[in-house]
């Protein structure tokens, strides 16, 4: 039987800076079989979104597909009329993009968004639609099916809002159904949820299947056959097991290295009797305080911390717990609205107006984007050298020396002196980002997510650099992600934040699948691992999520989705956080297993 | 084949004349303002001919006005008077919009709530009206209407900038430069300001043509510039009068004030859209 999808010598242009067409996609060819299911990855700029979206004709503005062919069944997309293709899309090739967020209409409701190709292809009435449509829900395990359709899309969380898009794709019974980055902007424990749904719904209907993502340990649940894409061209294709296996290329090994990171060596740290950074009772929020002196929206609740001298301390939960307004009220951009931060025994100030210079150059903060991090008007020497004058006085050929030893620290060539920051890649902005930081000479290093925004290869890169310079500096770093893997390659101690509150303290070691707090279960057991099968050996949840999710300011913060809550406790009290003998701090009202 | 090819291509820019024949218009009344005096064939005060509102001859091109003076020089020795006070209004307005902006959006709080509220209260005032107030109270001279002009346009330069510019104190690198410790100062003029120098020069230009139009009226109206001294403005009002004959006297200098605005508007069009294709953002 030939493949359902058939792409020979794929060549897609785009103009480029100076006007001339520049190749983004190098003639790429592979096939899928009906009812398999094809992984692209590759790192952003490889081509894989616009070889995905050259399935259903189309080009993105100031592209054109220039070559090659594109056919599924007996269909060949590339030669089609517009007319022809709007027949195509949604009936034949569905869509799944990346931000569900942002692509339903915020002022319809989502009944009449799933069902709206159904009607325009006209393939059901409008009760029937309605009909299947419910019963897409109930295959996406989403809850509440009979009503959800009634609610409009930001009544729903992003992870329903992701399923209830894949419904909207598979209302036709597509023939090919194309997920672009469907679960990159989730968080792990809500990943897990959605890849279940589509990993059924695919089963199910057998669907065939485009899977775009860069994240190695997601496709490897999903795909059957995996093609890996650098720069337009396809470097492999094989069979998922055998990619894992045994990858040919050396790309596709480092790929797989960089999905599980080492942990990168760090240096043996110095007993000290007091900690350099000391955080007691903070508690930080918006919104104006109430009577008890207590912030309206508490994002950040009495988070207790401390990081001896040379200690790398992680940050890790998921998006919302508070993790980057933490690193803002240490670094004095939030000040808290109680409880203190002592640097070196000292406490400091809450707001940056109440710190000497002295104490605002000891604390440096990384922030996570590059991008807006650094002023795009003005030079790299100029952004590093900045601190240099501003903290130490330096100037002229001081300054220069010095900027040129930051540049090598953070190995920079020097050619990047005079460029702007637009003119960098995404790695490079990132380190002068970090030299920047470094050239205050800070005790305390707070890095926010630096390399979430990266490729895994640039990114693990990055995480060399910091250990690197974690050996030749002795820094102090509180290091902030919301990726396990990351954390666990660099870090001592790890901290687990939920909804603004420490559930956990654990060495950096001790990161493992059981005797924890529900949540960093939770949390740990949902970081999907590089080997086929991961996905479906998971067990279900012992109980599922409460319905009500207030979050009152009484009980534990997890308690509406934990698995073993008691009512009349856990939603009562507060629970203290208690140490194991393994050296774990954990915050649970439950007697912990071993 | 290869037609289906080109209409798929992405578009070519165009190099349209007008980028070069705008800013050269734009230059050449800019030029008028300071040597239009030294170039016009005829003094412009001076009664050349007892025909008045002659028609368009060798001897006086734009034909004569309402008194027999020669309609070229007036129109000539005029811009020294349109382009410069409304060029003086316009630079006061942005300057002190813009630095209010960057005021309130550095400092944010309280001061920026104070500066919006009173210049939203500015802004709700009709602008001619308050030029005819300002105008009975204190009498038409050149430095009133400069600065009544620019007071008039302040809140909607401040409006303009300060949406700007709060945009961009939010971004990560001012939150690293306030973490450093900078002063206020600092943050306004070397993290803000070289990222809005666009925004704001756009609002320069299109607030020197509501000047320009603001000075027209105020003078078609008698409350602007004063005679012997005679803007656009005051021309096509002087020379109302010419209108049923079908005199240029009229028309020409309606038509300078059409062609400033009109050249000034398309030029920001032009630099605004080039800059935004070489940097190839928002």
């Amino acid at each position: 039987m030939a493949p359902l999808i058939e792409i020979r010598d794929l060549r897609v242009e785009a103009r480029g800076d100076d006007g001339q067409p520049v190749e983004i996609v190098k003639g790429v060819s592979f096939t899928v079989e009906r009812g398999e299911v094809m992984g692209l990855i590759g790192e952003s700029g490889s081509g894989k979104t616009t070889i995905a979206l050259a399935l259903m004709g189309y080009a993105r503005f100031g592209c054109r597909i220039s070559g090659g062919t594109v056919r599924i069944g007996d269909t060949e997309v590339t030669g089609l009329s517009e007319a022809a293709l709007r027949k195509l899309r949604g009936r034949r090739v569905a869509y799944i993009a990346q931000s569900a967020a942002a692509s339903f209409n915020p002022s319809r409701t989502i009944m009449q968004q799933v069902i709206e190709a159904a009607r325009i292809h006209g393939t059901l009435d409008e009760a029937a639609a309605r009909e299947k449509a419910i019963g897409l829900f109930r295959a996406m395990a989403i809850p509440k099916a009979e009503t959800i359709g009634e609610r409009y899309p930001h009544q729903v969380s992003g992870g329903q809002l992701q399923r209830l898009m894949a419904a909207m794709a598979l209302i036709t019974d597509p023939e090919v159904v194309i997920f672009d980055e469907p679960t990159t902007a989730l968080d792990v424990t809500t990943q897990i949820e959605v890849l279940k749904a589509f990993k059924s719904a695919i089963r199910d209907r057998n669907t065939t299947g485009i899977y775009v993502t860069h994240d190695l340990a997601v496709i490897a649940q999903i795909a059957d056959s995996i093609t890996v894409l650098r720069h337009g061209f396809v470097q492999e294709t094989a069979k998922t097991g055998m990619l894992l296996a045994s990858p040919a290329q050396e790309y596709t090994r480092n790929l797989l290295a960089a999905a599980e990171p080492a942990r990168r060596e760090r240096p043996a740290l110095v007993e000290t009797a007091a900690p350099l950074l000391k955080v007691t009772g903070l508690t930080v929020g918006y919104g104006g305080l109430d009577a008890e002196g207590m912030p309206l929206v508490p994002v950040v609740r009495e988070v207790d911390l401390a990081i001896r001298q040379g200690e790398a301390l992680g940050v890790i939960g998921e998006s919302g717990c508070g993790k980057s307004t933490l690193a803002r009220a240490i670094s004095g951009l939030a000040p808290p609205a109680r409880g203190t931060v002592e640097l070196g025994g000292k406490v400091l100030g809450p707001g940056l107006a109440q710190r000497s210079r002295e104490e605002l150059r000891e604390i440096q903060l990384v922030f996570q984007s590059a991008d807006t991090a650094l002023n795009p008007r003005v030079s790299i020497g100029e952004i590093i050298g900045r601190p240099l004058t501003f903290f130490f006085g330096l100037k002229g050929a001081e300054r220069d020396r010095r900027v040129r030893e930051l540049l090598d620290l953070t190995h920079l060539p020097a050619s990047v002196l005079n460029r702007q920051p637009g003119d960098l890649s995404g790695g490079q902005k990132q380190r002068v980002n970090l030299a920047r930081a470094l050239a205050a000479k800070p005790r305390l290093l707070l890095c926010d997510e630096v390399t979430s925004a990266l490729d895994t290869l640039v990114a693990a890169a990055i995480l060399d650099l910091l250990a690197e310079l974690r050996k030749e500096l002795g820094l102090t770093t509180m290091f902030i992600s919301h990726d396990l893997k990351t954390i666990r390659a660099i870090c001592d101690q790890v901290l687990v934040l939920y909804a603004g509150r420490v559930v956990e303290t654990l060495p950096a070691s001790a990161i493992s699948a059981r005797g924890h707090h529900p949540y960093a279960k939770l949390l740990f057991s949902s970081v999907p691992a590089l080997h086929q099968g991961w996905l479906d050996g998971l067990a279900a949840p012992a109980m599922p999520a409460s319905a009500t999710e207030a979050q009152g300011r009484e009980g534990c913060t997890f308690f509406h989705r934990c698995e073993l809550r008691m009512e009349g406790t856990c939603d009562r009290i507060v629970p203290p956080p208690r140490q194991t003998p393994e050296g774990l701090t954990v915050a649970c009202h439950h007697p912990l297993e071993g | 084949m290869s037609a289906s090819k080109a209409a798929a291509s992405p578009p070519r820019r165009r190099v349209s004349p007008l980028r070069y024949v705008m800013p050269g218009i734009v230059l050449f009344w800019l030029a008028m303002t300071f040597i239009g005096h030294a170039v016009a064939p005829y003094s412009g005060a001076a009664i050349q001919d007892a025909d008045l509102f002659e028609g368009m001859s060798r001897k006086f091109l734009l034909g004569t006005d309402y008194l027999g003076r020669d309609m070229l020089s007036r129109i000539l020795e005029g811009a020294r008077f349109t382009v410069g006070i409304s060029l003086a209004a316009t630079a006061l307005a942005v300057g002190a919009g813009l630095l209010l902006a960057l005021t309130a959006s550095a400092v944010g709080g309280l001061v920026d709530q104070v500066l919006s509220r009173f210049l939203d209260a500015l802004i709700s005032i009709p602008s001619k009206m308050f030029g005819l107030v300002v105008v009975a109270a204190f009498g038409a001279s050149i430095p009133v209407l400069i600065i009544t002009m620019a007071i008039i346009y302040v809140p909607g330069c401040y409006r303009i900038n300060r949406a700007a510019a709060v945009n961009i104190a939010a971004l990560d690198f001012v939150a690293v430069a306030r973490s450093r410790g900078e002063s206020t100062f600092y943050i306004m003029l070397r993290e803000i300001l070289p990222n809005m120098v666009g925004t704001t020069l756009a609002d320069f230009g299109l607030r020197f043509i509501y000047v320009v139009l603001l000075l027209s009226s105020l003078s078609f109206l008698g409350l602007g510039v004063q005679p012997p001294d005679a803007d656009w403005g005051s021309l096509v009002r002087e020379n109302m009068p010419g209108l049923p004959y079908g005199a240029p006297a009229v028309l020409m200098p309606a038509l300078a004030i059409a062609s400033l605005t009109i050249a000034v508007n398309l030029s920001i069009d032009a630099f605004y859209g080039s800059r935004r294709a070489r940097e190839g953002v928002h």
